[in-house]
């Protein structure tokens, strides 16, 4: 595979049509309508949240994952509940794939004392230990190394546990993400990092500030990891690799390093419009969304329009009802603010 | 109670052993610290008594070993890891700074990360300005990190056995100066308490307090100044986070003059936080000025005639605490 990296790079980068033998593919029914739902949870309470955001509600920043659904979704699915995630500051949908309510998500994005983190971590730092939702990092690349001490303990303690640390193509760049990839290869961790690259770092394309075309699979080559491509906007592409890499890492087979294409809907942060994006681009991109495609799948697969119909009615009451909730719930008690810096609950540092 | 001649670098490995044979979830991890035992020789031994899988030599990876180290706190294991020298915590300060001291806070306690940073710390080793830094300052700075720092064998067993047993993240930097050092040590379990500093001495005339290597230094100033009719208390403060200001503020109470003693850069020194705490709670014991004996705001020379003229000696002690009382 890959190493086209002499290729000259295009200006504008299309996505690769949907595959259509994926109809086909060894995935039962039941798999695949969770997929579905877990789509459609990840974009509705995204667009909730820009919503929230454009009524002055959520403060501060946040990073939205639309467009990006079908490889948070996947490995969402495809994980083992007792199994780690780690996930970057575009967390969102990674957190509600491992099972986290909406409601304590909502909450946390609008500073309520009933959030998910009491108010104290907002939108970059979602975690959820009971859904093995082990955190939303914020500094590029961290989290990879923290990922493989996760899959290093479960390694130690004989568990078949699996860690994943899902980052983006900027990551590629920086030191922690080439120190991981070496790490966990020289100690054969049962970990996964998925690059999920929607083509631009922040607000530069990865391609203008990388030597390679494909910034994570390339390099892991050399850290001995065998690397995967796949079209991140189909889920039951994602879903395959995931489940591979993820039965791989469970069985002692090591690390893997899975490269999802993507492209996220809007910009970077809510503060970018991201203009920079050629229109012919972000247009095609938006054409190859991963929602309305594997809607078609499914009613080529033969269930019925008012089955995915009922599911998404009922993911929006979901959210729906986890906004009011948080609307409704208080600010967090000026108590909590010194709280939780040590163990034994509080933060005294002297006598 | 047996004793046995222990060394400073021997302890650590001592200290850590116990607490490898105590808890199967105490793993330990570095560069160089298995096969060759530490480039200091402070782990000696542990990779022979406990195996490769709970001993680990890792690649100068400082962000990958401290990021491993987090990972396995946060789900249930107890690591120790070594960043070799205390300068290299430049390279990995995000794992500390970022990841590790913040981890509970912005998870309201969800994430838990009880494991130890052992380093080796601080001057007097003519290693020049990229290997003899105290850093100790640095560590202090941030919220959620606890700092130790001892001065002696038996506070190294003791406190890193605390330190491993402790629930929050602890930073342990052993310095490079003392390991040679050495004095009788109990047999069997020693295990301390952290944020306790420790009175090595008792005087009217002046309280000292010191940290890691100024603590010798410090003693002999005060045998010095014994001699010339001065009575200083020396303390060690053994840790920075928890900070022991109670028992130096009760020592000022009684004596009415503090110094500090210390060996990181003079801005922003651990000292000038004791020394504020005392002027904001403590004014009116004082009899005269606070003064903070430290490293000039300089890196650290080489040569060992600039690095003596760096680091506080016994002499430079000596002389500032006579002027200032006299």
């Amino acid at each position: 595979m890959i190493v086209d990296s002499q290729a000259e790079p295009a200006a504008v980068v299309l996505p690769e049509p949907f595959d259509p033998t994926l109809d086909d593919a060894d995935i039962d029914l039941d798999t695949r309508l969770r997929l579905f739902r877990v789509q459609h949870e990840i974009r509705q309470l995204e667009r909730r949240l820009h919503d929230l955001f454009l009524q002055n509600l959520v403060k501060g920043t946040s990073h939205l994952a639309t467009g990006m659904e079908a490889v948070g979704a996947a490995f969402g699915v495809a994980l083992r509940s007792d199994d780690y995630s780690f996930a970057t500051y575009r967390g969102h949908g990674h957190t509600i794939a491992r099972g986290v309510p909406p409601g304590p998500i909502v909450a946390e994005m609008l500073g309520r004392g009933t959030g998910l983190l009491g108010g104290k971590g907002g939108s970059m730092h979602l975690t959820s230990v009971e859904h093995g939702m082990m955190g939303s990092y914020a500094i590029v690349g961290a989290h990879l190394c923290i990922a493989n001490g996760a899959a290093w303990s479960a390694k130690l303690r004989g568990t078949d546990q699996v860690a994943v640390a899902f980052f983006g193509d900027g990551a590629t760049n920086i030191g922690a993400f080439h120190e991981a990839l070496n790490f966990a290869a020289v100690y054969q961790l049962p970990v996964v990092f998925v690059c999920e690259n929607n083509l631009y770092m922040e607000y530069t394309a990865i391609r203008k500030v990388t030597a390679v075309r494909h910034p994570a699979a390339e390099r892991a080559v050399a850290y001995g990891l065998e690397p995967t491509l796949v079209d991140g906007n189909d889920a039951d592409a994602v879903y395959l690799v995931a489940r591979a890499a993820i039965g791989r890492a469970r069985a002692g087979g090591g690390p893997s390093l899975i490269e999802a294409k993507t492209y996220r809907h809007g910009g970077h942060s809510r503060a970018d419009p991201g203009t920079y994006r050629p229109e012919e681009e972000v247009q095609a991109w938006i054409a190859h969304d991963p929602i309305p495609m594997y809607h078609q799948r499914l009613l080529r697969l033969g269930v019925a329009e008012e089955r995915l119909a009922e599911i998404v009615t009922s993911v929006a009451a979901a959210i729906d009802a986890a906004t009011e909730e948080a609307k409704a719930a208080p600010p967090p008690d000026p108590a909590e603010l010194w709280t939780n810096v040590w163990a034994d609950g509080g933060w005294q540092w002297r006598s | 109670m047996a004793v046995a001649q222990l060394t400073y670098r021997e302890a650590v490995a001592r200290g850590i052993a116990q607490e490898m044979r105590r808890d199967p979830a105490v793993v330990f991890l570095g560069e160089d610290v298995a096969s060759a035992g530490g480039v200091f020789k402070t782990t000696t031994g542990l990779v022979e008594e406990f195996g490769p899988e709970r001993v680990v030599d890792t690649p100068i990876s400082e962000q990958a070993i401290l990021g491993a180290a987090m990972g396995a706190a946060m789900t249930g294991m107890r690591p120790i890891a070594e960043i070799m020298f205390s300068d290299f915590f430049a390279v990995c300060w995000d794992m500390v700074a970022n990841e590790i001291a913040k981890a509970r806070y912005m998870t309201n306690g969800q994430v838990a990360c009880p494991l130890v940073i052992k380093s080796g710390n601080g001057g007097s080793v003519r290693f020049g300005a990229q290997h003899s830094q105290s850093v100790e300052n640095w560590a202090m700075s941030v919220p959620g990190i606890k700092v130790v720092a001892p001065s002696t064998a038996t506070d190294v067993v003791g406190l890193m056995a605390a330190s491993v047993r402790d629930p929050d993240p602890v930073l342990f930097f052993e310095h490079k100066g003392l390991y040679a050092s050495k004095e009788d040590v109990p047999d069997g379990e020693i295990v301390d308490c952290l944020g306790t500093a420790k009175k090595l001495r008792d005087g009217g005339d002046c309280t000292v307090v010191a940290l890691g290597l100024m603590v010798p230094r410090a003693m002999a100033a005060a045998d010095v100044l014994a001699g010339e009719g001065i009575a200083a208390t020396v303390i060690d403060m053994r840790s920075l986070v928890p900070l022991d200001m109670a028992t130096v503020l009760e020592s000022v109470a009684a004596t009415s003059r503090l110094f500090t003693v210390e060996e990181n850069p003079r801005a922003c020194g651990w000292g000038a936080e004791v020394a504020s705490i005392v002027a904001d709670e403590a004014f009116w014991n004082l009899d005269g000025p606070i003064v903070r004996i430290t490293t000039p705001h300089l890196p650290l020379p080489a040569a060992g005639e600039l690095e003596d003229l760096a680091i506080p000696s016994v002499e430079r002690i000596v002389a500032t605490i006579r002027e200032s009382l006299s």
